[in-house]
């Protein structure tokens, strides 16, 4: 952490007067008069990206575990379509995932008239459900990757030992393996999160509503180009602060090896 | 070959992704190529931003490194869409405004070479990150050695400092470029002609969304496929006369 | 190294580049997305419609060198103001809030704006029936603007980056209904793809929103280029240029005093 001696040097204190001098030319030469008629809805849309963030790695997490076992220790049809998924999430554009899962599904509604008549319909006419979907899929072939060295890194002779003394398996791997491979990923998995962070304003092309649309909705509406961009940026920038050290405590509270 | 396609009934894909019109594949391919030159300049001017930026965070004075160090932690906070959209915007605005005023008139910006600084200024700070761990690596006998022996700092860099590093920084570097050439897709965005702007407008003229965005999907997948073996040979041969880091794992 | 040679190349390009273009290029954006019939991408790589034809016609007719630059429909007034492209035709209508930010030329053709929905749906163009509506519409536009002061209490509003998207969920039934140029509406419905959908009908004009007609913008305070276009779409209007590319698209005039 960077200590109050450490920030109290000559330079940095220039550094900091010239950055408050920035930060006061901006506020005072930039156009910001539009912050009060689009707050409520920034606040939504911050709400919005944030709960996206946290439903997609939380889910995108969960699904990881699987596919990281069954590449490392799963039988070759378990693990072959496990690794080819990941190739695939990992080898195109998240752009063209989210694309292909909205409009690609969505040109095949027309085709199945009874999907309009089902309990899902309404759901399937939002377009969060398809958002969290490509997240979900993205976060869980990036850390499914990762989720495989770690189960490959866990002791063996701990595995064995365990299972000398009969513990069954599906405890085995919910007392020992998994937590140890957790502990693995773990200096790792903030910055896979400040990773999904950035990749939530790309749900924005399929018509979901959050923060950085509400940038767009500025700029359509006034033609403030760079204030609302940059604005966006300061705000992405403290959530990736705020997640940085959410993951520091947590990695603190985790014993040690 | 047609009876297959025919059975399967892929005819209709075929025939949209051949590529002479009435077939979309040219575009396509036109939006690969300039997908692969942004891809490439942009990993390429991030290499050279990286290079001086590791040096300037391992050798350089205090205000440097406290500058370089705001420079990769903003730009990898904040999502490369924001950053696109505000350096293509803001970068050109501000390089014209400079040229005229300096008497210099407009400076003409193609969409490739505004994609080429865009991305290049992220990808800079991943490659100062993965370099300086690089440099750092290098055992620091050997730059003292060459140093004793009176090497010029740029033969050093060039003789002992960048070899030695390469078996370092080859996966990382091999990360950054799938990184680019994804981002790339991030151009649509502001409306640039590569191949998932292309894909798009032609899924959209034709409605058939899932032949063509499978198809994008195919082309990219093969480049990552085609890159990975490459890197893997950079590697191989990078790491040439080192003993192997891998015989130990398994 | 190579890469290194590859760089120094483009960036000389690009430099070299400045001293080529001293030549009366004028760049014209239009929007990089399908909007027949009035500009769409064909399979050869070619823009072509309506109004490419009209930008041809215009430059000719004024001795402009012009290049047809396409950008993204929701950045092209930045675009321009960035001074990436030097005038822009892409079907924008004449409105007292884009004034404020850019110049604009006389008007070249003129529609009213439309409701279109499902055949099925019975819905007219008033806010009254289309309350607890889905209405797609695109981003920066006169439409977004409109459906909003009109139908944004009553109906929810979907912002799509072009109106093909909005046109997509339409067909798929993700929205209800969408607001948009009657032309390009016209074409659309009378295509396999929206055969679904119907007009419903214009929605009640109100100039200050849906603007006087369709013109060229140029940056603020650039009047020589502004002139030249003027002139430009004068000469096609009277020596009937404008009335013959309309009428190999068109069966009626969509241009009026």
């Amino acid at each position: 952490m960077i200590t109050w001696r450490a920030l109290m040097q000559p330079h940095r204190i220039v550094l900091m007067a010239l950055f408050i001098g920035m930060i006061i030319w901006c506020a005072v030469a930039l156009r910001w008069d539009w912050i009060p008629q689009y707050a409520p809805l920034a606040i939504q849309g911050l709400w919005r990206t944030i709960w996206i963030l946290v439903v997609t790695t939380v889910l995108g997490f969960l699904l990881a575990i699987p596919l990281g076992l069954a590449q490392a220790v799963g039988p070759w049809y378990l693990s072959a379509p496990a690794r080819i998924f990941c190739t695939v999430i990992r080898g195109t554009p998240l752009l063209l995932q989210i694309w292909l899962l909205y409009y690609g599904l969505g040109s095949l509604f027309p085709q199945i008239p009874w999907i309009r008549g089902s309990e899902l319909w309404p759901y399937l006419r939002q377009a969060w459900p398809y958002a969290v979907l490509a997240l979900t899929l993205s976060y869980a072939g990036y850390e499914g990757e990762v989720m495989r060295g770690a189960f490959s890194g866990v002791n063996k002779g701990q595995l064995e030992a365990a299972n000398a003394f009969g513990m069954p398996r599906f405890t085995m791997f919910r007392r020992i393996w998994l937590p140890q491979a957790i502990r693995n990923v773990l200096p790792t998995l903030g910055g896979e999160t400040i990773l999904q962070l950035k990749a939530t304003p790309l749900v924005a092309t399929i018509t979901v509503v959050e923060i950085y649309s509400v940038s767009s909705r500025v700029r359509s509406d006034t033609f403030i180009v760079y204030e609302p961009l940059l604005l966006l940026a300061v705000f992405y920038m403290i959530i990736a602060g705020i997640i940085t050290l959410m993951f520091r405590r947590i990695e603190k509270q985790v014993p040690g090896r | 070959m047609d009876l297959i396609l025919e059975t399967l009934g892929l005819a209709k894909s075929a025939e949209l992704l051949s590529l002479s019109p009435p077939g979309w594949g040219s575009n396509l391919l036109r939006g690969l190529a300039n997908s692969l030159q942004i891809a490439f300049g942009a990993f390429g001017f991030g290499l050279v931003i990286g290079l001086f930026g590791a040096y300037g965070k391992l050798y350089g004075g205090v205000v440097m490194r406290d500058l370089l160090a705001i420079y990769t932690t903003v730009i990898r906070a904040v999502p490369e869409l924001v950053l696109i959209l505000i350096l293509y915007y803001v970068g050109t605005d501000l390089i014209n405004q400079a040229s005229q005023a300096m008497g210099y008139g407009r400076v003409e910006i193609s969409g490739v070479v505004a994609g080429i600084w865009v991305l290049g200024i992220v990808q800079g700070a991943y490659s100062t990150e993965v370099l300086r761990g690089a440099i750092q690596a290098v055992p620091p006998g050997q730059i003292e050695a060459a140093r004793a022996f009176g090497m010029p700092p740029l033969m050093l860099m060039r003789r002992v400092t960048i070899p030695a590093m390469m078996s370092f920084a080859t996966p990382g570097l091999a990360n950054l470029w799938l990184i680019a050439t994804k981002d790339t897709a991030l151009l649509a965005i502001v409306g640039f002609s590569e191949l998932t702007l292309e894909t798009r407008q032609a899924a959209a003229s034709t409605r058939a969304y899932f032949t063509f965005f499978l198809a994008a999907g195919a082309l990219y997948l093969i480049v990552t496929l085609c890159s990975g073996a490459v890197f893997a040979r950079i590697e191989k041969w990078a790491r040439r006369g080192q003993r192997s880091l891998r015989s130990g794992e398994r | 190294m190579k890469l290194k040679k590859l760089l120094i190349a483009s960036l000389a390009t690009a430099v070299l580049g400045t001293n080529a273009a001293t030549a009366e290029e004028v760049k014209i954006g239009i929007a990089a997305e399908p909007y027949p019939p009035f500009a769409s991408l064909d399979s050869s790589g070619k823009w072509v419609g309506w109004e490419i034809e009209v930008i041809d016609a215009v430059c000719t007719a004024a001795k402009l060198d012009c290049v047809i630059t396409p950008v993204a429909w929701d950045g092209i007034i930045p675009s321009l103001t960035g001074q990436q492209i030097d005038a822009l035709m892409a079907s924008m209508s004449i409105t007292e809030e884009r004034q404020k930010t850019i110049d604009f030329s006389d008007p070249y053709y003129n529609t009213p704006a439309v409701i279109v929905a499902d055949k099925s749906m019975d819905i007219s163009a008033t806010p009254e029936s289309l309350a607890g509506k889905i209405i797609g519409i695109q981003a920066s536009t006169i439409h977004q603007a409109y459906a909003n002061a009109y139908f944004g209490d009553a109906a929810e509003i979907r912002v799509y980056q072009t109106q093909d998207e909005a046109n997509q969920d339409l067909v798929s039934g993700r929205i209800d209904a969408t607001q948009a140029d009657s032309i390009a509406m016209a074409d659309f419905v009378g295509t396999d793809a929206g055969a679904c959908c119907e007009i419903k009908g214009p929605v009640t004009n109100d100039e200050s929103i849906l603007g006087r007609g369709v013109g060229a913008g140029v940056r603020k305070g650039d009047d020589g280029l502004r002139e030249k276009l003027n002139a430009g779409i004068a000469a096609i209007l009277a020596d009937g240029t404008h009335a013959e590319i309309t009428s190999r698209y068109f069966t009626t005039s969509i241009y009026s005093e």
